[in-house]
Formats: C-alpha cells, sequence, structure tokens
C-alpha cells in the first residue's frame, strides 16, 4: 500500500477512536461532575448503579434514548430537529486538530507518523479552532430561535451576544502566545515551548488567566451560564428539547469543555510535554491527560463555588476588563518581543497587572460590602442623615444597618420619619 | 503533506455528523417502536413556567443586540489581522512593531469611543 492509503485508513480509525473517546470522556464527565459538585455541596452523589455509580451515565443513555421526543407545536420542525446536531458536529470537529501527543511517539518511518495521536496537524490549527468553535452560537440560537419560545429566544439571544462578547477577548489573549511561539499549529507551539524551555504560562500569566476566563463564557459555564440561567428562563433554549435532543446539547457543552482545557493544556501548559520527564509513565500523551483533567476540575470546581453573574456585569466585564486587558496584553508582549528582552518581562508585567486587578476588585467588593459605594451613588449626603425612604432604597439589606445600633432611630421615630442608616 | 490535513478534518467531521445523525435515527425508531405517541394540546404548548404562551415568540427585541454585533465584527475583523501578524512578527521586528502600534491605537480609539458613547454597557 502507498503511504497516501496508510494515512487514510490511519486517519478514519483515529477520528473513529476520537470519537468513542470523546463520548465516553463525556458521558463519564457527567458522573464525575455530579460527584464532585455533592462532594463540595456535602452530599453523596449518584452511588447506586455500580460501585461508586460508574454505570450511571449507561443509565442515563438507555433513559434519554426511551424518553418521547416533543415538538411543540409552535416549533420551526426542521431548524428545531437540526439545532442539537449542528451544536455535536461544531463541537467535534474543533477537536481535529489538538494533539494527545508528539508527532513521531512510534517511530520516525512514514507509516508510525501516520499513527500520530492527532487528527490533523493543520498549520492554522488554533485559528481553526477558534473558528469552529464560534460556529457553536448557531446551534444554541437556532435551538433557541425554532423553540417558538420567549424565554429560549431570549436565552439564544443572550447566549450571542455573549459568545460574541468574549470571542474579541480570547482572540486578543492569545495573540501573545502566538508571538512567542512564531506558529499556528498546535504541535509547533508544543514544540516551540520545548524548544524555548518554558511553558508559555510563564511568559503570558495575564493571557492566560484572560484566556481562561473567556474560554468558560464561550462554552457557557457557571459562572457565565446566563444562557440557560434556570431560575430566571427556565432553562433558555434547553427549555423545549426531550429526550436524546436534549442529551446531544450536553454532549456538545462537555465536548467544548474538554477542547477548551486541551487548548489552555497545549498553548499554555506544554501540552503532552513535562520537561525532564517525557515520556515517563509509559503513554506519550500520560501527562496531555493528566493537565486536561485538572482543567476539567477547574471547570467543575468553579461552578461549584461561584454564583451565576447578572447580565450587566456579564457585558461590562467583557468589554471593559476583559477586552483592554488583553489589548495591553498583546501590546507589551509585542515590545517585549520587538526590544528582543527576554520572557520574564512579559511575565513579571502579568503577574504585575494580575495583582492590581485581583486588588483593585477585592477593595471594590469591600466597599461595595460595607454599602460606601452604594451610599455614594445615591448620593445620601452625610453617613447617617435622616432621609425619607420614598428618596431610593439601597440593593441590598446589608446595607441597613439596624438603626437600633446606633440610636438614629430615637430622634427619627420622634419626628414620625421613617430612617435608612448608612 | 500540509493541506492533506484538511482531508482527515474533514473526515473526522463526517464521522461526528454519521454518528450524531445515525444516534438521532436510532432514538426515533426506539420511539416509534416502544411509544405510543399521544399528542394532547397541552403537551405541545411551549413550557412558559406554567403561563399561558401568549402571541408568537418571534417578536422584537432590544437594540443593544445588534449594537454589541456590529462592534463584534468590528473587532473580530481585526483580530484576524492580529493573528497573523503576531505568528510572523518575528521575522518583521520594528517594522511590525510600529505597525501593529498605529494599528492597535486606532483599534482602542474605537473602543473608546464606544465606551464613552455608553454603548458597551448594558441598559
Amino acid at each position: 500500500m502507498s503511504d497516501l492509503a496508510w494515512f487514510l485508513v490511519a486517519a478514519v480509525v483515529k477520528s473513529i477512536i476520537a470519537i468513542v473517546a470523546l463520548l465516553t470522556a463525556f458521558a463519564y464527565m457527567t458522573l464525575i461532575e455530579r460527584r464532585v459538585i455533592a462532594r463540595f455541596q456535602r452530599r453523596v452523589g449518584p452511588n447506586r448503579a455500580g460501585p461508586f455509580g460508574v454505570f450511571q451515565p449507561l443509565a442515563d443513555a438507555i433513559k434519554m434514548a426511551f424518553k418521547e421526543h416533543i415538538l411543540p407545536a409552535k416549533a420551526s420542525s426542521f431548524v428545531f430537529l437540526m439545532a442539537p446536531a449542528i451544536s455535536v458536529f461544531v463541537a467535534l470537529t474543533a477537536f481535529a486538530v489538538v494533539p494527545l501527543g508528539g508527532p513521531t511517539p512510534w517511530g520516525t518511518s512514514a507509516i508510525a507518523r501516520a499513527w500520530a495521536p492527532y487528527i490533523a496537524d493543520l498549520n492554522v490549527g488554533i485559528l481553526y479552532i477558534l473558528s469552529i468553535s464560534s460556529l457553536a452560537v448557531y446551534g444554541i440560537v437556532l435551538a433557541g430561535w425554532s423553540s417558538g419560545n420567549h424565554y429560549s429566544l431570549l436565552g439564544a439571544l443572550r447566549s450571542a451576544a455573549q459568545m460574541v462578547s468574549y470571542e474579541v477577548s480570547i482572540g486578543l489573549a492569545l495573540a501573545g502566545v502566538l508571538m512567542f511561539a512564531g506558529t499556528l499549529s498546535m504541535v509547533g507551539i508544543v514544540e516551540a515551548q520545548v524548544h524555548q524551555g518554558i511553558w508559555f504560562i510563564l511568559a503570558q500569566p495575564l493571557g492566560f488567566f484572560l484566556y481562561a476566563i473567556a474560554a468558560i463564557a464561550e462554552v457557557n459555564r457557571a459562572p457565565f451560564d446566563l444562557p440557560e440561567a434556570e431560575q430566571e428562563l427556565v432553562a433558555g433554549y434547553l427549555t423545549e428539547f426531550s429526550g436524546l435532543r436534549w442529551s446531544l446539547f450536553q454532549m456538545a457543552e462537555y465536548i467544548n469543555m474538554i477542547t477548551a482545557s486541551s487548548v489552555l493544556a497545549t498553548l499554555f501548559f506544554g501540552g503532552w510535554t513535562l520537561g525532564a520527564l517525557n515520556g515517563v509513565l509509559g503513554a506519550p500523551f500520560i501527562w496531555y491527560f493528566i493537565k486536561v483533567a485538572f482543567f476539567l476540575f477547574v471547570f467543575i470546581w468553579l461552578r461549584a463555588t461561584l454564583p451565576r453573574i447578572r447580565y450587566d456585569q456579564l457585558m461590562r466585564f467583557g468589554w471593559q476588563v476583559l477586552l483592554p486587558l488583553s489589548v495591553v496584553n498583546a501590546l507589551v508582549t509585542a515590545a517585549v518581543v520587538a526590544f528582543g528582552l527576554s520572557w520574564w518581562v512579559s511575565g513579571l508585567f502579568g503577574l504585575a497587572v494580575l495583582v492590581i486587578a485581583v486588588g483593585v476588585y477585592y477593595l471594590r467588593a469591600r466597599r461595595r460590602t460595607a454599602g460606601q459605594m452604594e451610599l455614594a451613588r445615591l448620593d445620601f449626603g452625610t453617613p447617617n442623615a435622616t432621609v425619607s425612604v420614598g428618596v431610593a432604597l439601597p440593593s441590598s439589606v446589608r446595607l441597613v444597618s439596624l438603626p437600633a445600633a446606633n440610636g438614629a432611630v430615637d430622634s427619627a421615630a420622634e419626628k414620625g420619619e421613617p430612617v435608612v442608616v448608612g | 503533506m500540509v493541506a492533506i490535513g484538511y482531508l482527515f478534518a474533514g473526515l473526522f467531521f463526517l464521522g461526528g455528523c454519521v454518528f450524531v445523525m445515525s444516534s438521532l435515527l436510532a432514538a426515533n425508531v426506539v420511539n416509534r417502536l416502544f411509544l405510543k405517541p399521544r399528542s394532547t394540546k397541552n403537551k405541545t404548548t411551549t413550557y412558559e413556567s406554567g403561563e399561558t404562551p401568549i402571541g408568537s415568540a418571534w417578536v422584537q427585541y432590544p437594540l443593544a443586540f445588534y449594537i454589541f454585533a456590529l462592534l463584534f465584527v468590528a473587532f473580530d475583523v481585526d483580530i484576524v489581522f492580529i493573528l497573523s501578524w503576531a505568528v510572523i512578527f518575528r521575522q518583521l521586528s520594528w517594522f511590525g512593531f510600529i505597525e501593529i502600534l498605529f494599528f492597535i491605537i486606532v483599534l482602542s480609539l474605537g473602543l473608546v469611543y464606544a465606551w464613552r458613547k455608553g454603548v458597551v454597557k448594558w441598559i
């Protein structure tokens, strides 16, 4: 057989393996997420189906396949049927360029190279992932629009505006890494890290955090899961979907999470490499798995820890914090590379910006809980001044200290006026 | 040997399509075989927290969404330039740095203008 035939056979076999592996990973991620979140909330989680609940995903799959598919009377049927499929197509396709290992783990002959542990090493690798994963918004928008449900459409529109806003930051945050790597190929970026002897997290700590935050918003995970906010939109674009079509959306979400974690591991943490320990522990891609598993755990951790943010906060954060910071990061990295400075200059700069950002956030949060910002905004004048409740109420009960605590209530009560005390 | 990667990625995409479509088909067959479809009026209404849905859902929504789409188009096109520039940045060195400095400053002016106009703030 010619080399080309070998490559084609290898590509087909690898595609099948990758699809099966991704679906298995999805199925067990649902179990792991439920178990881990249960632990965070001091519960036990699903543990009845088999030891530690390992058959739970199987039970869920059977349940989902046998559930009735309901087509709402108001739905636009063809788009409604296609939307979940589009979501999964897009999620799967983006994974094609993720390298699980180097180009030559099995040897350097042509046939061995055909079996390298990635499906394709495109020279536009990361651009391919960005462009394909930005198509994910289509699945959600079409699902929300075709449901014929007010909440679904609102969830879909929110999702479109959210993904579009954070995508800008994603592109700019990655620009710094690309300047250091000098290539768009995923394999090339890992090799550049090996060649330069650093992981790019060291040179781009700010870029890493900007990308990580924007990626969480891009895959619609908590705390940015506004499109499916259960408490206000029922379930957003998912409301009208049942049975297997619903689980296809879940599948797309988890595969997107795996892809985002892979990008984080590959661009910032050296992908399948680990310095001197390269190739230890047998398989060449063990380090890749460990890194991706860590980031997936962080996704779950954040969901268990952070409350969902408000929509105006989300948009303000995306355009007024993430975007300016990623522009600054790209400019400083460009200056560092142009001046021929060492990687630690941009690393130190990134750390400094991160420290400042966390400090500013902390101070603002403290002022907010102390009620000072709210008082300044409402213009109460001097603290402890007696004002009419009719003017404006503080947004939080925490902002109203107990009147008995500072005696202001007595004088106000004598005059018969209502009191709000700072 | 690089361009053939697109063929492999295409094969992967096709594999994904085959899998998704066949699983949807299988679920449909299972539905037909094991379930008696009883489609009632209440079952096929859209679920809006128990309220009876009033009118079509395809109504007009706030203009703010449109402004974000417009901003996104402007910035995303710029990012395509910046990414392709970042790859060959080392070869361009000083010339490339001055160019991109100018480019990013113009881009930032756009953001500052939008900011001052208050369009990047939600409501």
